[in-house]
């Protein structure tokens, strides 16, 4: 494991010298993308999406390749915090658990399929069905059934109230073709997808590249806008390095990839362009509070108190992740429903009190652990020499994310430095509800807070939801289950030229994109 | 002959049986496909209904010897995650690294094998210095940071080559070299070894004596004994680069099994690593058979020692 942790190190350190002699030497004019009006775009850091089928993607760029190909229901207005039609251009809940959808006309599908009730109908059906194995249930088994009321009219029927639900409609859920669907199934969306979106796609070679085209029907008024770039060429580059290798060569003209320093060092450079962008992502360091590793000291709360003091948010935050990042005080992103700042527990940085804490919970010479990481191992660094300071002997385990994972799900991780996303999603139901509701990744196991986090996930009253999660968000910091950290920056490096707008929800909007 | 045939033969067959067993086992150990499969938003149901649908609650024997049998079809199921055939992957992945493979082991050799006859000819001079540095320099620089200079130069700088991707002749330029460069001080250490041996032996001093050209004595008489060692070590590396390109497909996205089966272990991809395992290993397992046979060919005396 060191050594694993020495030659990230190296990697590190070394990839850093080399974009440093590519500064210094300097490099012929970046490739111009608006000559054949082809956006090249490179991703893949954490691995090529699995699944172009968005039922069946659990990668983060697979949620960003779903926003650009298909349409959803409802469009979510991150500029005015509004809900507007998309694919629904009306909508009314006759009961809680009833949802009447008026469809829009004239729309039509890539391979020129037109859009109307029946491919409403047939998609909500088939991702509701369990036997269908779509992931991420936790988006789709709010659905009974939807049944099809007229020719572009549908009633959904719900399994329980969804207060979220126009986050999901506009969202993770995606629409597709009936016909289509039917007759290829997942396997053949994934080699080929179909959808409304502003851009259809061309070419696929899987887990290597994708081509997308401006789709020349999108001309219906939708929300997201006509699609300004003609051709999208995405590929799939696990290496950072390689991906800012491609830039500088230009081989690629977008990376959303990299690092605050590789940022800083490319936009050092003529021709290329940057910014960064907080996400909804946020950083947070957990506790096995319920002892399912057999661990002690973290069951005990002085010493989970301890900790918190210990470690200083704020220098990571500013020092290690930069940009906008901010230290969040709250198990959730401050801009989600029902997060409300102000029921956290806060947690300053106080060595001293860290340590007369250590003593009276009696551990005056401190102890060893485990801490658990699988993102940048600076920031956990940082952390095991914050610990340091007040006696506490960290060890780094450093591993993969899914390995982690595995880890969790069996209880063996009494420290741990983790992450999450919310898959975009702007309420608290898609992180705080997803670690305290008893799960295979709740170290609380705390059944008040998960009964409070059930009333917020469930209750139609938007009050009852926000008097639940407060009382939630309160528990889970003043017990410290979880020492929520700081948020997180997408750094974007493109070739100057490129009209570019970032999102707190962390996915690029390439049609949104233009040349200048 | 024959029945040091036979013999080698079983020797390889016994290996592939062992290794399909130790790739099918030892993958279980890594973790539960079915948390993997599940993703992360899953519930305890969603993981025992994974498990159900791809029969990983059946016992593990039963388990492997069902897969071994589809494995002999060329069926080495789904893959967990990109719900594509594993022989369809393998097929479109497999020429890439073969192709890269190839290119590699023949630029090692070309390489190092006149370095070593160089420095053997130089013994303890500077070109045998100069050689050995040349050659050592290949191990000692790490793969990936040879790889990104390389890319600074020729992608970014000179911009004469692809940096990253596949498709064309040109974007296995810099793999190769960086693949082949590191197999090469072995290798040329090897030829040096050989040559000096070679030099040192009674025939060579004979062929001295009956005055025959130099060149003959050391390309005709003295290397062609010197490399019957060089070519069993160039078939174990050829199958090294086959399963050791993990970090140049990676680093030049170069879509060969290497990338491939570098994915599909961080994502717990079963299927996937035990197919890639199994045919690497067949490889590596089929090249040691014709090196040894080759080596059995070219020098009698091994027949009878193996």
């Amino acid at each position: 494991m060191l050594k694993e942790i020495r030659l990230d190190g190296v990697k590190a350190v070394l990839g850093a010298g080399a974009l440093a002699l590519v500064t210094a030497f300097g490099t012929s004019d970046a490739m111009a993308g608006p000559d054949d009006d082809t956006l090249r775009i490179a991703w893949g850091a954490t691995g090529p999406i699995d699944n172009l089928d968005a039922y069946f993607n659990t990668n983060r760029t697979g949620i960003w390749f779903a926003r650009n190909v298909w349409d959803t229901l409802v469009f979510r207005n991150l500029d005015e915090g509004t809900y507007e039609p998309l694919l629904a251009t009306g909508w009314s809940f006759p009961d809680d658990t009833t949802l009447d959808l008026t469809l829009r006309e004239g729309v039509v599908f890539h391979n020129g399929e037109p859009f109307d009730a029946d491919d409403v109908v047939y998609t909500l059906n088939f991702i509701a069905d369990p036997e269908n194995g779509v992931l991420t249930r936790g988006n789709v088994d709010w659905i009974e059934n939807a049944e099809r009321t007229g020719p572009y009219s549908v009633r959904v029927h719900m399994t329980r109230p969804m207060p979220q639900i126009f986050e999901i409609l506009s969202g993770p859920i995606v629409i597709y073709p009936n016909e289509y669907y039917a007759e290829v199934g997942p396997e053949g969306m994934n080699r080929m997808p179909v959808g409304t979106g502003p851009y259809r796609v061309t070419e696929v070679q899987p887990t290597q590249r994708y081509t997308l085209e401006r789709n020349p029907d999108y001309t219906w008024g939708s929300p997201k806008g006509e699609a300004s770039i003609g051709t999208l060429v995405i590929r799939e580059i696990a290496d950072v390095q390689t991906q800012v290798a491609e830039l500088l060569g230009g081989g690629i003209d977008f990376t959303a990839d990299i690092s605050a320093d590789q940022l800083d060092q490319i936009t050092g450079l003529p021709g290329f362009s940057g910014a960064q962008s907080e996400t909804m992502r946020i950083s947070y360091l957990g506790f096995d509070a319920a002892g399912r590793s057999g661990f002690e000291p973290t069951q005990n709360p002085m010493v989970r108190e301890a900790i918190a003091r210990a470690v200083n948010r704020k220098a990571i935050s500013e020092n290690l992740v930069r940009g906008d990042s901010r230290v969040v005080n709250t198990p959730c992103f401050p801009t989600q429903f029902g997060c409300d700042e102000d029921a956290a527990v806060i947690w300053d940085f106080d060595p001293e009190a860290a340590r007369a804490l250590l003593a009276e919970a009696g551990y005056p010479d401190g102890f060893e652990i485990e801490i658990y990481n699988y993102r940048s191992s600076s920031w956990a660094e940082a952390i095991i020499a914050d610990l340091a300071e007040i006696g506490i002997a960290a060890n780094l385990n450093q591993m993969g994310y899914f390995a982690l994972r595995d880890l969790q799900h069996e209880g063996r991780t009494p420290l741990y430095l983790m992450d999450w996303g919310s898959f975009s999603i702007n309420d608290m139901s898609a992180i705080t509800s997803r670690f305290f509701t008893l799960g295979p990744d709740d170290f609380a196991q705390d059944e008040e807070l998960a009964a409070w986090l059930e009333t917020g996930d469930s209750s139609p009253d938007p009050a009852t939801r926000e008097e639940a999660y407060a009382k939630a968000i309160a528990r889970i910091t003043e017990r410290l289950y979880w020492l929520p950290m700081f948020s997180h920056v997408r750094n974007y490096a493109f070739v100057e030229g490129l009209e570019f707008k970032g999102f707190v929800d962390e996915i690029p909007r390439f049609y949104a994109y233009s040349w200048r | 002959m024959l029945r040091y045939v036979i013999r080698r033969f079983l020797l390889a067959l016994l290996t592939l049986i062992t290794v399909s067993a130790l790739a099918f086992f030892m993958t279980w150990l890594s973790g539960d496909p079915a948390l993997a499969i599940a993703g992360d938003t899953a519930s305890a149901e969603d993981i025992a209904a994974v498990r159900d649908h791809y029969g990983l609650d059946r016992p593990i024997v039963a388990q492997y010897f069902s897969w071994a049998g589809r494995a002999l079809r060329g069926d080495f199921g789904v893959s967990y995650h990109f719900d594509l055939p594993v022989s369809e992957m393998l097929a479109t992945r497999l020429p890439v690294t073969m192709t890269l493979g190839a290119a590699s082991i023949l630029f090692a050799l070309a390489l190092a094998i006149p370095l070593g006859v160089l420095a053997a000819v130089y013994n303890n001079t500077i070109i045998d210095r100069a050689a050995l540095t040349i050659a050592v320099l290949g191990q000692a620089i790490p793969t990936f940071w040879f790889a990104l200079m390389m890319m600074i130069l020729f992608g970014i700088t000179l911009r004469w080559l692809p940096i990253s991707g596949g498709g064309s002749w040109a974007h296995y330029v810099m793999p190769t070299i960086a693949l082949g460069y590191f197999a090469t001080p072995v290798l040329m250490r090897l030829t040096r070894a050989g040559m000096l041996e070679a030099l040192e032996s009674d025939y060579i001093r004979t062929a001295r004596a009956y005055g025959l050209p130099i060149r003959s004595i050391l390309f005709r008489h003295a290397l062609r004994n010197a490399l019957i060692p060089v070519v069993a070590l160039a078939a174990v590396q050829f199958g090294f680069m086959l399963g050791g390109s993990i970090v140049i497909e990676t680093v030049f996205s170069l879509p060969g099994i290497g990338w491939l089966g570098y994915d599909a272990i961080l994502r717990g991809d079963l299927p996937v690593v035990q197919a890639i395992l199994l045919v690497v290993a067949g490889f590596y397992v089929i090249l040691t058979f014709l090196a040894d046979l080759l080596n059995a060919a070219l020098d009698p005396r091994m027949r009878s020692a193996g």
